[in-house]
C-alpha cells in the first residue's frame, strides 16, 4: 500500500513536470512580444529593451526555461508580467470560487442525475424514460455559452431571482452551478440508468427480492451502491477538469475564478500567470485521479484485497 | 391443508407479440417437512417453477396466464407487493445456483443475514444471532466470518452464508435452485449433507431443484421429473429409482455413469430438446422417445396415477423392456 502510494506520488510530480516543460514550450511558439504587451503599443525601445532584460525575454527558449523550473523548485510560481502580483496569491485568491462553483455543480447533478437514472433502469422502455433519454439527449448537447446565457437572462435579468453576474454570497453560484449541472445531468442519468440495467439483472439483486426486500431497498441499497462504482472514475475526471477552471461559465456570470483568470492571461501573453493556471489544472487532474483511486478502495472491497 | 400447492400453473415469457410457454399446466404439492426434488435438462421449466412460488420472475417478460399457487393457503398470485414481500423470506426462502454472484459484493455478509432477520424477525435481529446462524451452516470462526465481504470466501462458504440468509427468517419452505452445481464435487456432498441435516433440525420443507439423478436417493422424498414445460413423471424417490416409468426418465437413470460394472461408453439421450416456440403437438418427447408410436405425436398425453402414487405422462410405460438392473443406488 504504503510503496503502492510512494510509487503514485513519484509519477505525479514527473506528470507535472512534463506538463511544465510541453506547455512553456508552447507558449513560446505563441507569436507576440510580450515586452509590447506588457508596455503597451507606444513604449519607447529603451523601456521595450529594460522589460526584456528584466524577464529574460532575449534569452534563448532553453534558458528561460532553465530560468522557470529553477524558480518553481523553490516553490515559486513568480509574479504576474502585467499587474505585478504573485501567481500563487492570484491562484489562491479565485480558487475557492472555481471549487465552490465545481463542488455545488457536483452536488447538484449527482442528487438528481441518480435517482433519474435508477427509475429510468427499473421502468425502462417506458414514456418516462424514453422522455428522460430525449432530455438528456439534449441536455448534453447544449453549447455552454448559450445555456448560461439564456438562463442569465431569465432568471436574473427578467425575473431577478439571482445576482446577474460577480460574487455576492452563495446565490452568486447557485445559477453558474445550475448551468454546469444541466449539462451533466443528462450524461450522468445515462451512464447510472445503462450501469442499473446490468446490475438489476444480477443474482443479488434476485436475492434481495427473494429475501423480502422492499423495491426502494433493493433499488437504491443493493443495486445502486454498485451501479455507481464505474462512475466514480468518469466523476473524478470531470470533476478535474472543473476544478481546471470553468471558461465560458465563469465568464459570462463574471465569476473571479480560474477560467476567468486563465483566459485574460492568455489574452494578455501573461506566461507566469497562464503556467500558473495550468500546473494547478494538471495538480487537479493527478489529485483527483489519486482520490479517486482511494475511494476506489473504500467503496469496493474486492479492490482493497487486490493490492 | 398441504404447504404449498401448485394447481395447473402456467408461465409465458413475452417474446413480440405471442408468449412463449415456459411452464405448461404444472401441478404439485409439497407438504409441511417434505422434500421435493424437481429434476429436468434445463430450460425444461423447473426454475421458472421454483421462482413462481415468490413471484419473483420479472416481469414483463414473464406472465402468469393460468393456474394457482397456494401457499397455506392463500393463492401467491393474487398478492399486492406488500403481502409478497411478507412471505418472500418470511415463509419461503431462496438459494441460488452462483453463491459468489447471489450475495451482494459491497456489503458484508454478516450485514446482509442481519438484513432478512430485520425484515421478518426484527426482535431477533442482533449480531449474536447471526453469529449462530453462521455456527448452524457449519462456517468455523463465525464471528469473524460475520465481517468479511462475499469475495474473501471459498464457494462453499458463500453457500453456507447463502443458506444461513435463508433460514435466518425460519421460513416453511426453503427453495434450492440447483445449490451445488457451481461447487466442485467435495463441497457438494457437504452442502447436500448439511442441507439433510438442517431439514431434520428445523423440520422445514425442501424443493431442491437438480440437474443431477445421483442426489435424490440421498434425500428426496418425492421426485417430479420435468420435459419441456411440463411435469412427466411424479413419484416417491425410492418408487421412482427402483421403477422408473417414463421412457425420458428411464433415459435419464441410464445415462447416468456407473461406478460398478467396467468402462462403458456414456449413454446419451438422442436429439435434443424441443425449442418453447416449435413444441410437438402430441406428446413432447415422442420425437426422442425410443418407444414412440404414431399415435404419440398427435394426442397429447395426461399425467396419470400408474400405480400407488406414482403418476407418469405416458400411456405405453408398461410396454418397454426392462430396465438395466442397478442403475442407481436404491436407499434402503
Amino acid at each position: 500500500m504504503w510503496t503502492r502510494l510512494l510509487n503514485r506520488l513519484f509519477w505525479s510530480v514527473v506528470t507535472l513536470l512534463t506538463t511544465a516543460v510541453l506547455v512553456f514550450l508552447l507558449i513560446n511558439v505563441v507569436p507576440g512580444d510580450v515586452a509590447h504587451v506588457i508596455a503597451g503599443p507606444k513604449a519607447s525601445p529603451e523601456v521595450l529593451q529594460q522589460i526584456r532584460e528584466r524577464y529574460h525575454l532575449d534569452e534563448p527558449v532553453w534558458k528561460r526555461l532553465g530560468y522557470y523550473l529553477a524558480q518553481l523548485a523553490h516553490g515559486d510560481l513568480g509574479h504576474s508580467f502585467v499587474t505585478e502580483e504573485p501567481v500563487a496569491q492570484a491562484i489562491l485568491r479565485r480558487l475557492p470560487v472555481t471549487a465552490a462553483l465545481a463542488a455545488t455543480a457536483v452536488v447538484m447533478w449527482m442528487l438528481i442525475a441518480m435517482p433519474l437514472g435508477v427509475l429510468t433502469a427499473k421502468h425502462r422502455g417506458s414514456w418516462f424514460d424514453r422522455g428522460v433519454l430525449v432530455a438528456a439527449t439534449v441536455s448534453l448537447s447544449l453549447p455552454s455559452f448559450w445555456l448560461a446565457r439564456m438562463l442569465q437572462y431569465w432568471f436574473s435579468y427578467k425575473l431577478g431571482w439571482f445576482p446577474v453576474a460577480g460574487v455576492r454570497g452563495f446565490t452568486s453560484l447557485l445559477l453558474p452551478a445550475t448551468t454546469l449541472a444541466i449539462l451533466f445531468i443528462g450524461y450522468y442519468a445515462r451512464l447510472i440508468h445503462s450501469n442499473m440495467v446490468e446490475v438489476l439483472d444480477s443474482p443479488y439483486v434476485r436475492a434481495a427480492r427473494a429475501k423480502g426486500a422492499a423495491e426502494t431497498t433493493v433499488l437504491f441499497k443493493h443495486a445502486l451502491p454498485n451501479a455507481v462504482i464505474p462512475v466514480i472514475t468518469i466523476l473524478g475526471l470531470d470533476v478535474a477538469v472543473l476544478l481546471g477552471g470553468v471558461l465560458f461559465t465563469e465568464n459570462v456570470f463574471a465569476l473571479p475564478g480560474l477560467g476567468k483568470l486563465a483566459v485574460e492571461s492568455v489574452f494578455n501573453l501573461d506566461v507566469p500567470m497562464i503556467m500558473g493556471a495550468v500546473l494547478v489544472s494538471a495538480t487537479a487532474v493527478v489529485t483527483v485521479n489519486l482520490v479517486v483511486d482511494l475511494l476506489y478502495r473504500w467503496v469496493d472491497p474486492r479492490i482493497k484485497d487486490a493490492y | 391443508m398441504p404447504l404449498l400447492e401448485i394447481k395447473n400453473l402456467k408461465v409465458e415469457f413475452v417474446a413480440g407479440q405471442s408468449g412463449l410457454r415456459a411452464v405448461d399446466d404444472v401441478s404439485l404439492t409439497i407438504e409441511a417437512g417434505e422434500t421435493l426434488c424437481v429434476v429436468g435438462e434445463s430450460g425444461c421449466g423447473k426454475s421458472v417453477t421454483a421462482l413462481s412460488i415468490a413471484k419473483l420472475l420479472p416481469s414483463p417478460p414473464a406472465r402468469y396466464v393460468g393456474g394457482e399457487i397456494r401457499l397455506n393457503g392463500t393463492d401467491v398470485l393474487q398478492m399486492n407487493s406488500r403481502e409478497l414481500q411478507q412471505i418472500r423470506g418470511g415463509v419461503v426462502s431462496y438459494v441460488f445456483q452462483e453463491p459468489g454472484a447471489s450475495l451482494n459484493p459491497v456489503i458484508r455478509v454478516g450485514r446482509q443475514i442481519k438484513e432478512a432477520l430485520q425484515l421478518h424477525r426484527p426482535e431477533a435481529a442482533t449480531d449474536d444471532e447471526v453469529v449462530r446462524l453462521l455456527q448452524l451452516v457449519g462456517i468455523p470462526a463465525p464471528e469473524t466470518r460475520a465481517q468479511d465481504y462475499p469475495h474473501q470466501l471459498s464457494g462453499g462458504m458463500q453457500q453456507r452464508v447463502m443458506l444461513a440468509m435463508a433460514l435466518a427468517p425460519q421460513p416453511k419452505l426453503l427453495v434450492a435452485d440447483e445449490p451445488t452445481t457451481a461447487l466442485d464435487v467435495t463441497i457438494q456432498a457437504q452442502i447436500l449433507e448439511l442441507l439433510r441435516d438442517l431439514k431434520q433440525r428445523l423440520g422445514m420443507s425442501i424443493l431442491l431443484i437438480t440437474l443431477n439423478l445421483g442426489l435424490i436417493g440421498d434425500i428426496a422424498d418425492r421426485v417430479a421429473v420435468m420435459y419441456a414445460g411440463q411435469i412427466i413423471e411424479l413419484a416417491p424417490a425410492r418408487s421412482l429409482l427402483k421403477r422408473p416409468m417414463h421412457p425420458y426418465t428411464r433415459a435419464l437413470v441410464n445415462s447416468v455413469p456407473k461406478l460398478a460394472g467396467g468402462a462403458q461408453r456414456l449413454t446419451t439421450i438422442r436429439g435434443s430438446v424441443p425449442r418453447l416456440d416449435a413444441m410437438p403437438s402430441g406428446c413432447r418427447f415422442a420425437p426422442r422417445c425410443p418407444i414412440a408410436r404414431p399415435e404419440c405425436s398427435t394426442g397429447a398425453p395426461v399425467l396419470a396415477e400408474a400405480e400407488a402414487k406414482h403418476h407418469v405422462r405416458c400411456p405405453y410405460w408398461n410396454e418397454q423392456p426392462a430396465l438395466r438392473p442397478q442403475s442407481l443406488e436404491i436407499p434402503a
